[in-house]
């Protein structure tokens, strides 16, 4: 099977997934993450971490119902699945595991 | 924002991504980027919004968006594909009559494609079992005089050669050949005629000809060497261990140095003996004519380049060359061109080429017609199963209920078509075989150039193009029939539109009839005037008379020994036989030296004018010349009196003025009428015969009168086999040669012909059919009028006037326009020819008529014969 390793852009879109709750589809992704993390997201990359996710199973996808935008198309909206949130947590203890251990001194001055 | 909405996507863009894209990923990715394309469309306008969608769809397509093969469709269109041909095969069984048509049709016309895809591959195998045919070109030559058209030939000088040999890298290799080499080979007591090609030893570096005895490179190399072909070392030696032994030419002996296995036929270099290039003396001496810029008219090169060179570097320094020799020449430039081997045999026309080449323009011409013909066959197949359409889209409805998808219906009749076209294949076959044969008859030059025989790969081609024919016109039905809707076909409906191509397909009739009236009408004027070209009085006498090639024999001996035959009668000696085309000119200039003119002329002694019935306006005959004297006279024609204002209207004061021909002055003894000195395509000119009783290259014009050729021909063969042991008698009539001289337009009068012939079948089908299936599908109409008292005369008169309103048309379009195309383009080329009847045109409008009336009234009498009471019980 595939890797259960949580990349960074992963990391970051799957907590964005948690953050819009339930109103999280790729394109509102996209916006999110521009708006946070600063950075723009194409939507051919989100669309394309999305299926990996899914493919590891830490995000599962309904689609919605159809509306008069978007050309009567329906929206995939994606939830985090519990796998989704073991690996978020975990994620998030190896790193606070990791600050943690550097001495004051080094980082936390500057 | 109502305004925006409206703005949409591009529609090819949405299609491609739901046909790459996985099912399940599509709808949710059309719907991202129909929201991103409203976003930009609001902020960038859109056009950008446009391009961006694009962009996007092409980006999406990804290893985990595509859509992965699906085998289990694959393996049910496999199992449906046995389905089809069974259904296929019962649809053709059940009608006889329109399966019957169809395959005729495609038959007749795909035997002209497989005839035209044998040449064409034929052709395009020409020169390709050479190793290293892609980096072999021959070097050509421009001729530009000044104040003339310029000349292209395939041969260049010996000069040229032999300096890109020596001074322009970028060769690898570089051969010299020259054709022409003819001698009587001497081996002990036989004598054997031999032509030969003189070629230098770096011949079969260059040229991938196996020599099966020998050593390649030095065979050519010595003077007096030769190489010959397997079947020339059987008839000179009847034996091919032939190595070390000599051979006589005159008084030369050659030393055979090597056997070299029969020239294919696909080979622009067709020879049966090789002869090294040394031999020839004005090859080897620098200081001869022959090595002259300008001497451009022998010698072939064939250079080599390296492996991966451009050929564009090499004519850069070949253009330099030609500079810096043209530096010498006045008013003419020569340049030189390089020619790949393969555009030898197709490519463009070039004066002195060697070997066989065909005109692209020719090849396109017979593609083209091929093309046509099958065309039209491919209507008629698609006119007629739409044509048909009602009786079988009740089928097409059961089958999409009971889950036919749209593309698996289509798949059915494009299967049926195709099953069709390879059904036609095998008649068409057995067609070219046929046709092959009749093709290569038509004339020397084809059965020369090509064998057509059958190869793996042509049979490829064959069954790949019946597979393209009938997808072609299987394709039409297949999507009509696709787009059926089963509820309304299977309520029984009539409101079905089969109806509504009625007028193209009557356009299409129209169109055939158009062809086969042109190709009939064509075929007629087209002979009538051929007959009027062989009867043209031309102006003298050519019954009775045969001319007689002399070979470089003495004409002494051979007119004592043919008069001794007692049928034969007066004889004369010319150089040329007039008014079939070949032509000898000289400059004449007469009192002003400013005003020269071509002057055709023939040689002959004084017994021929008399023998040729030639009709003098004034003056006498030539008067014999015994040997050695000095010629001083000359009997000319009227265009050369009224060219030059001497006398025209009373020719008898012309004789004694002096005109000088090439220089020699010529005292005029005689006008004789004007007569036909070229053929029809030329005028008559000016023309002077002059005296000369020796003609050794020339011709013995011998009046015959008999009424056993056979035996006479044999006495005239054991005549001249007393003077020539070697060369083979070569004796015509007069008339034959004349016939042999229009025998172009004979083979194009019997091509297109034939083609007419092939138009009328495949017209007459497709109109065959169309009735057929009109009757049918009146058929209770028909009976109801009859019931109601119509008469028969009537019903047929109904039936068939829609189909003979379509002839008319067609005959009113095609036979103007075949009438202008003969009167304005074609004889205009002509300057004599009989005027342009009517006759012709009534002639093939009557023959088509008559065939489509016999087409149209055996099935329109038999509905409005048949009984109405049986018709209308079936209800």
């Amino acid at each position: 099977m595939k890797g259960t390793n949580l990349g960074e852009f992963e990391e970051l879109v799957l907590l964005t997934i948690a953050t819009l709750v339930n109103d999280a589809y790729s394109v509102a992704i996209c916006d999110e993450l521009e708006k946070y993390a600063g950075r723009s997201a194409k939507l051919g990359v989100v669309h394309a971490v999305l299926n990996r996710l899914e493919d590891k199973g830490f995000v599962k996808s309904t689609l919605g119902e159809a509306t008069s935008t978007r050309g009567g198309k329906r929206k995939r909206y994606y939830t985090v699945t519990n796998g989704g949130k073991a690996a978020l947590i975990k994620a998030k203890e190896v790193r606070d595991e990791l600050w943690n251990r550097i001495p004051d001194l080094i980082l936390k001055k500057a | 924002m109502k305004q925006l909405n409206d703005i949409r996507p591009p529609r090819w863009a949405q299609r491609l991504l739901h046909w790459y894209c996985k099912p399940e990923l599509a709808e949710d990715l059309e719907g991202d980027l129909n929201e991103y394309f409203e976003r930009n469309v609001a902020a960038k306008g859109a056009r950008r919004a446009r391009w961006i969608y694009i962009a996007d769809v092409l980006k999406f397509f990804r290893l985990y968006t595509i859509r992965k093969p699906e085998f289990i469709n694959l393996l049910l269109h496999w199992i449906m594909i046995g389905s089809y041909v069974k259904t296929s095969g019962r649809s053709l069984m059940r009608h006889k009559l329109f399966s019957f048509i169809n395959i005729a049709g495609l038959a007749v016309s795909m035997s002209v494609g497989l005839l035209v895809i044998a040449l064409v591959s034929e052709l395009l195998s020409f020169d390709d079992f050479h190793e290293k045919k892609d980096r072999i070109y021959r070097v050509i030559t421009n001729d530009q005089r000044l104040d003339e058209p310029p000349m292209t030939l395939a041969t260049t000088s010996l000069v040229a050669g032999r300096k890109i040999d020596a001074s322009i890298s970028g060769v690898e290799e570089l051969t010299l050949v020259r054709s022409g080499f003819s001698g009587d080979a001497r081996i002990g007591e036989s004598v054997i005629p031999v032509s030969a090609v003189w070629a230098d030893e770096h011949f079969f570096n260059v040229f991938s000809f196996p020599l099966l005895q020998g050593n390649p490179a030095t065979a050519l190399k010595e003077p007096y060497s030769l190489v010959l072909s397997e079947k020339m070392c059987k008839t000179l030696f009847g034996d091919v261990n032939v190595l070390g032994k000599s051979v006589l030419f005159d008084t030369t002996n050659y030393v055979v140095t090597g056997v070299v296995k029969d020239v294919p036929k696909n080979s622009h270099l067709r020879f049966d003996a090789l002869v090294s290039f040394s031999s020839a003396k004005e090859h080897r001496e620098a200081a001869s004519d022959f090595n002259n810029w300008t001497q451009i008219y022998s010698v072939c090169v064939y250079a080599l380049l390296p492996k991966g060179s451009d050929p564009a570097t090499l004519q850069a320094n070949l253009d330099k060359l030609c500079t810096t020799e043209n530096a010498r020449l006045e008013r003419r430039t020569i340049s030189l061109e390089l020619q790949p081997l393969k555009n030898i045999v197709l490519g463009k026309s070039l004066s002195n080429q060697i070997g066989p080449v065909m005109r692209p323009m020719a090849l396109y011409f017979f593609e083209g017609l091929a093309f046509i013909i099958i065309l039209s066959a491919g209507f008629n197949y698609t006119n007629l199963s739409i044509a048909r359409s009602m009786r079988r889209t009740r089928e097409v409805g059961i089958r999409k209920v009971m889950g036919a998808l749209k593309h698996q219906v289509g798949w059915q009749f494009i299967v049926e078509s195709t099953i069709i076209a390879l059904m036609a294949l095998l008649i068409a076959f057995v067609l070219f075989l046929f046709l092959r044969v009749q093709f290569l008859s038509l004339d020397r030059f084809l059965s020369d150039l090509v064998s057509l025989d059958l190869t793996p790969r042509m049979m490829l081609y064959f069954v790949l193009m019946a597979m393209v024919v009938g997808f072609g016109s299987g394709l039409l039905p297949a999507v009509f029939f696709s787009k059926i809707n089963a509820i309304q076909v299977l309520k029984g409906s009539s409101a079905l539109k089969i109806f509504r191509h009625i007028n193209l397909r009557k356009a299409l009739i129209v169109v055939q009839y158009c062809f086969s009236l042109i190709f009939i009408t064509t075929t007629l004027i087209g002979y009538n005037q051929y007959k009027s070209f062989l009867t043209l009085d031309l102006g003298f006498s050519t019954a009775h008379i045969l001319n007689i090639r002399l070979q470089h024999n003495k004409e002494e001996l051979l007119k004592k020994e043919l008069a001794e035959i007692p049928e034969v009668g007066a004889m004369s000696v010319s150089r040329i036989v007039t008014s079939l085309g070949s032509l000898q000119g000289a400059g004449m200039k007469y009192k002003d030296l400013n005003d020269s003119i071509v002057v055709w002329l023939n040689y002959v002694d004084e017994q021929y004018l008399p023998l040729h019935g030639h009709k003098f306006l004034a003056g006498k005959n030539l008067k014999a010349l015994p040997e050695g004297a000095e010629e001083s006279e000359v009997v000319v024609n009227e265009q050369l009196l009224k060219r030059f204002n001497i006398s025209p209207q009373d020719p008898s004061r012309a004789l004694g003025e002096i005109i000088a021909i090439d220089k020699k002055k010529l005292a005029i003894a005689g006008v004789v009428k004007d007569f036909h000195y070229g053929t029809v395509e030329n005028s008559i000119e000016p023309m002077a015969l002059r005296y000369s009783a020796h003609e050794p290259w020339g011709y013995i014009n011998a009046q015959v009168t008999t009424t056993d050729w056979p035996a006479t021909r044999a006495r005239i063969e054991a005549a001249w086999q007393k003077v020539d042991k070697v060369h083979p008698l070569d004796a015509k009539f007069y008339d034959d040669q004349i016939e042999e001289a229009y025998r172009m337009f004979a083979t194009m009068i019997k091509v297109i012909g034939a083609v007419a012939f092939l138009a009328v079948c495949i017209a007459s089908l497709g109109l065959f059919g169309m009735v057929v299936f009109t009757t049918e599908t009146r058929l209770k109409e028909i009976s109801i009028r009859k019931v109601l008292g119509a008469s028969e005369g009537r019903l047929i008169y109904l039936l068939s006037k829609g189909f003979l309103f379509l002839l008319i048309l067609a005959a009113a379009v095609a036979l103007p326009f075949t009438y202008l195309l003969f009167d304005k383009v074609v004889l205009v080329n002509f300057v004599y020819h009989p005027p342009l009847g009517y006759l012709e045109l009534v002639i093939s409008l009557a023959s088509v008529t008559l065939i489509a009336l016999l087409m149209i009234g055996s099935q329109t009498l038999k509905v409005a014969r048949a009984n109405p009471s049986e018709v209308l019980k079936n209800e």
